[in-house]
């Protein structure tokens, strides 16, 4: 998600609640792990339980530390639980589709359908209207895709189910460019990132400032009942979302940001850190919307420079070349400024 | 794949199994128990992590269990222990150290209220040793090699056991009855005390008496003394005698209403602190060095200053005329040592007391063949606490090391070990010690900010007038919060991160308590539940080719 705070502004709606503050949490009781052994079984995470339902199974061809395999586990483990196994997916083509469902095998262990690239929306739409026609109202419908097949192909699609407001939950993976084909940029691909078609070439290497969408708050303009932004660094807020998003009817839409180590050229081990430092930087706001209306945020819990989230990934190196790019990591860091204030991302700070 | 459905287009659920993708695997992940930091430094040899474990879920009785498997007398330790383990808590770079004394203190007292007792396995040996003194090394020698089946003695020359605890500390420090009911739970296991019974021959005890083995460790008790010009000697006491006296004397030592206490360690702060108790208007401490330089702890200098005890600095005593002190002013060379400066003082004193540090009697032992003992009284062990005399082994303060009770109860820790593994005819090797959790193991950002706990102390009218504890214990809210702060360091707390991280569901959960197993069919080795793991309880090594 690009967040070029220059282009879009957010239909922020006044008297929205804040979260409550952060009260002190050891690792044994409210946590920021995965589950714990002191904790109340209610309170641990879907993924701390030994009967989630591990949507994806193993074997399946992600790389190294995939961030998008993990989100998407994440995801559909709590839909999965929310619904009580009564769920269908439907899958734009992408790295997830591809790396689950090599022929002959498969990863899924749901029910899930692949069609095309830019029509997962308009399928999505149409089992539900199935499912509606044939009486069966207990099962649910979640479409997911990349950030390529979400917000460049396959938006006009995902735009006409919003506006249909059609029984539908959309989740996007985020890795910030088309990895499946080689790293190609996307319009969520953040500015000065290298690609295969942005190269770190010439005076501004690169992709260009001042490109992209912000598809969360153009799904917020649908005023559907229901956005929000995720991370796969945030499990406990991620599956809270898509717990709260499988109760609510009609469209919806989840942003999760999911790093790639391939085509973000960071190390395999670090894809929690990074989407971690993403938010706590302010470059990725952690948001929920309500028709139209920011309702609460996560806030950054210990704040840093972008510098701190830019410096490990290798398609940001040209930034941090000799003496560095001081006037484009100075308009990153504003963009992350920006997210901070708009979205009142630090304690005591409102929107 | 079902021969009934459409080629390439179904497929059957999770048949991605068929698909090993552990075969990419360069490196891999291990479980591993690295060592915390406490448990580096304690010279008891706790396991604090692993008593914490228990505490933290609020069973305070397996964790006073898993306490006294190697000290045991935690009550006494929690109060008196200069707590090592907290200076090098790794927490302390987060925001404080775990209180894990007012821990410690908190679970013995509930071992002492709740009357538990020590789990005993081991079935009798048949084997008999004496152990001489008891102190904190020989109770702490007499309870390990009970819990491992053999046959204990205490031969004690006082007239009370528990040694240093009872005759030099106090009982504001440590009160009576904390320091009987350990001792009586540890004669409960079969431990027999002789007191009032001086050792003279330990050869005899071998040979006459058929003891298997012998350990002694019957402290320092000795007074060092000075040689101060006096035209007239006012009344000099010694520091040891002062606070004995506090013990086992029917009237309180009579120390007057000025009294100066010579020397800057702990035992000086302590029987200052014991005058002012007793009624001394003014109790002065004469240090020759500086604060900095004591070997008193802060803590102790501080606390005697707030009950009123005045300390001089830089300061040596150079002649005694009845009550009249001349005191020569000090100054720190450049090697840090304290030197005249030719200026001179006077205080007025009714008594003066000498804390100048102790020697060891170890007159007895010199009768017996093959004991070595230095010329300060200091007996030579090996590296198995084994004097020269087979069989003969000793610890405590009679051995070279720091003078504490800690350092004691590890000793004696230690000797039952030596001794156990000697009656059974081996030779106790220590376990190659784990690798150490340093803080570049541990990741901080899955653990919140959670400034310490205070322990209360008592207000300073009483700590002036009466031997009530000055520090008050926690109660079972503030310790259970203090267990909670523990940083788990590179111990596997069941904290499910490793189980929800992997990308590839490689990590199977085995269940509460039983931890956590890597499945390398898939494990691709990214690394991702290493980093991850907030203690560092995984560690990625290279794979085999």
């Amino acid at each position: 998600m690009t967040t070029d705070p220059a282009k879009t502004e957010p239909a922020v709606g006044a008297g929205a609640q804040q979260t409550a503050p952060q009260k002190v949490r050891f690792y044994q009781t409210g946590t920021h792990t995965v589950g714990n052994r002191l904790l109340d079984d209610a309170q641990r995470t879907v993924q701390a339980s030994m009967d989630r339902s591990n949507a994806i199974t193993s074997g399946h061809r992600a790389c190294q530390g995939c961030g998008e395999a993990l989100g998407a586990r994440y995801a559909l483990d709590a839909a999965m639980m929310a619904t009580e196994g009564q769920l269908i997916a439907v899958n734009a083509t992408g790295c997830l589709e591809v790396f689950t469902t090599p022929y002959p095998e498969t990863s899924w262990q749901i029910p899930w359908l692949h069609s095309l690239f830019g029509n997962a929306p308009a399928v999505a739409t149409g089992v539900a209207a199935a499912l509606r026609v044939k009486g069966r109202d207990n099962v649910r419908v979640v479409a997911q895709g990349g950030d390529g097949g979400t917000v460049d192909i396959g938006f006009g699609c995902l735009s006409g189910m919003f506006e249909r407001n059609d029984d539908v939950l959309y989740i996007c993976y985020d890795n910030e460019a088309y990895m499946n084909t080689g790293v190609q940029r996307s319009s969520a691909t953040p500015p000065a990132a290298r690609t295969a078609t942005t190269p770190a070439l010439g005076d501004e290497p690169g992709n260009v400032f001042g490109t992209g969408k912000n598809l969360p708050l153009i799904a917020m303009a649908h005023n559907i009942p229901y956005v929000a932004t995720a991370s796969v660094a945030d499990l406990h807020d991620l599956e809270r979302k898509v717990t709260k998003a499988m109760g609510i009817h009609g469209a919806r839409y989840i942003h999760i940001m999911v790093p790639c180590p391939l085509g973000w050229g960071a190390a395999s081990n670090d894809t929690m850190k990074l989407a971690r430092l993403a938010v706590q930087s302010g470059i990725f706001p952690l948001f929920e919307a309500e028709h139209g209306e920011v309702k609460a945020v996560q806030k950054i819990r210990r704040k840093v420079p972008v510098a701190d989230y830019l410096k490990p990934q290798k398609r940001f190196a040209h930034l941090f070349k000799g003496e560095g790019d001081v006037a484009r990591l100075a308009a990153i860091q504003r963009m992350a400024d920006a997210n901070i204030k708009r979205f009142g991302l630090l304690d005591g700070e409102d929107r | 794949m079902s021969g009934k459905l459409p080629f390439a287009i179904t497929l059957d659920p999770g048949t991605s199994l068929a698909n090993h993708t552990g075969s990419w695997r360069t490196e891999r992940p291990i479980y591993i128990d690295r060592l915390p930091p406490c448990n580096n430094a304690c010279p008891a040899g706790e396991d604090i992590q692993g008593w914490l474990f228990h505490a933290e879920s609020g069973d305070y009785a397996e964790a006073w269990q898993s306490l006294v498997a190697n000290n045991p007398l935690p009550a006494v330790m929690g109060r008196v222990c200069y707590h090592p383990c907290e200076g090098v808590c790794n927490r302390g770079h987060l925001d404080e150290a775990v209180s894990i004394h007012g821990v410690e203190r908190f679970l013995g007292d509930y071992a002492i209220k709740n009357k538990l007792v020590p789990r005993v396995e081991a079935k009798p040996t048949g084997k008999k040793v004496l152990v001489v003194g008891a102190g904190p090394s020989g109770l702490s020698a007499a309870y390990h090699l009970t819990r491992a089946g053999h046959k204990v003695t205490i031969r004690e020359a006082g007239p009370m056991a528990g040694g240093m605890m009872r005759f030099g500390i106090p009982k504001y420090r440590l009160p009576r009855e904390i320091l009987d009911a350990e001792i009586e739970r540890i004669l409960g296991l079969g431990v027999e005390l002789e007191l009032n019974t001086k050792v003279e021959d330990i050869e005899g005890a071998f040979t006459e008496e058929g003891f298997d083995a012998v350990f002694v460790a019957v402290g320092a008790h000795l007074a060092k003394r000075i040689d101060i010009p006096a035209h007239s000697a006012g009344k000099i006491l010694d520091a040891v005698s002062v606070l004995r006296d506090m013990e086992v004397g029917g009237e309180p030592p009579q120390l007057g209403r000025r009294v100066i206490v010579y020397g800057g360690g702990n035992t000086a702060m302590d029987v200052a602190r014991t005058a002012k108790r007793l009624g001394a208007n003014e109790a002065m401490i004469v240090y020759r060095r500086t604060r900095e330089q004591m070997p008193a702890h802060e803590f102790e200098a501080r606390e005697a200053e707030e009950e009123g005890v005045l300390i001089h600095w830089l300061r040596t005593i150079k002649e005694i005329d009845e009550t009249t002190f001349k005191v020569e002013k000090m100054t720190i060379d450049a090697d840090g040592r304290p030197v005249p400066t030719g200026e001179f003082e006077t205080l007025e004193a009714d008594t003066l007391v000498l804390a100048l540090g102790q020697d060891v009697d170890t007159g007895f032992l010199t009768k017996v063949p093959g004991v070595n003992v230095a010329s300060d009284g200091i007996v030579e062990v090996d590296d198995q606490m084994m004097t020269g005399r087979k069989g003969l082994f000793a610890g405590g303060d009679m051995v070279p090391a720091e003078r504490t009770v800690t350092v004691a109860i590890g000793h004696g820790k230690h000797a039952a070990r030596n001794i156990d593994a000697f009656l059974k005819g081996e030779r106790y090797v220590h376990p190659e010690p784990h690798e150490l959790a340093d803080f570049s193991k541990i990741n901080t950002w899955y653990y919140d900010d959670a400034p310490q706990r205070v322990q209360g102390q008592l207000d300073i009218v009483r700590r002036q007038t009466s031997f009530d504890e000055v520090l008050k214990g926690f109660n079972e809210e503030t310790a259970l919060f203090e267990a909670r702060r523990c940083l788990s360091c590179g111990n596997c707390f069941e904290c499910d991160n490793c189980y929800g991280i992997c990308p590839d569901n490689a990590v199977i959960k085995l269940g509460p308590g039983n931890r956590f197993r890597f499945n390398y069919d898939y494990c691709k080795g990214c690394g991702m539940c290493a980093t991850e793991c907030p203690c560092g309880a995984i560690k990625m090594v290279p794979e085999e080719v």
